[in-house]
């Protein structure tokens, strides 16, 4: 095949089942051959912070913006139904009891994939995210002209 | 229909007999056929679609007690 298609998709939500349908898509189009890259901006960015370890923000208020919004894909809310963790927690094993990956997996397949895992600079340095708060799969840290850059050459491109 | 190696997609969804199909892919020669056992029946219609996207021959398929095999051909390496 020619240069290979690309697909870029904007991953703005931190909710469990949206970032679970980003990747169902994200690894799909890898599948399909295509050269996919994520950019997970604003709540996003909880969906590829690490699980463990603590987040190294300076100033009081974004020390406690990532106390209350700690973010990692272990820690991800459903949009809807979280009912104080039991709708999620249920969500979950159901997804498990028909051998869906989890969030974390799919971060993990989806890497392994060659997918670019792409964290948005500008919501970094307000929301005060230094690069070691995110997991090792994250690829790099880049801005909007980066990201559009890429999406203008994309045959799909979606915000989640 | 004879195929060379089959692949196991029992109790999987999308996207997952997909994903798995490609990476199974990259370990066939071309001209080999593939096997994919599934009973999701999204399948049906996303395995023509990855043909198309990908290039590979979608050979055909069937089902039967809601077992659906479909049978794809590596068409380049």
């Amino acid at each position: 095949m020619a240069e290979k298609e690309k697909m870029t998709i904007v991953v703005f939500s931190g909710d469990l089942d949206k970032a679970l349908a980003a990747f169902i898509l994200a690894t799909t189009g890898a599948s399909m051959g295509m050269e996919v890259s994520m950019f997970f901006t604003f709540w996003g960015l909880n969906v590829i912070k690490k699980n463990k370890g603590s987040i190294e923000s300076k100033g009081l208020m974004r020390k406690m913006l990532n106390v209350m919004n700690r973010g990692g894909s272990k820690r991800l809310k459903l949009s809807k139904f979280h009912m104080l963790g039991l709708g999620t927690w249920m969500m979950k094993r159901m997804m498990k009891e028909v051998n869906m990956p989890s969030i974390d997996e799919f971060i993990t397949m989806a890497h392994e994939m060659g997918v670019k895992l792409l964290a948005c600079s500008t919501t970094c340095g307000v929301m005060g995210l230094p690069e070691n708060s995110f997991r090792p799969e994250v690829d790099s840290i880049v801005g909007a002209a980066y990201f559009l850059n890429e999406s203008r050459e994309a045959k799909i491109s979606l915000f989640i | 229909m004879k195929a060379d190696q089959t692949l196991d997609c029992m109790g999987l969804y999308c996207p997952m007999p997909i994903v798995k199909t490609a990476q199974k892919f990259k370990e066939l020669k071309k001209g080999e056929v593939l096997e994919v056992v599934s009973d999701d029946k999204g399948i049906k219609l996303d395995m023509p679609a990855w043909c198309t996207a990908t290039g590979h021959e979608f050979l055909g398929m069937e089902e039967k007690n809601g077992e659906i095999r479909v049978y794809v051909k590596k068409a380049h390496s």
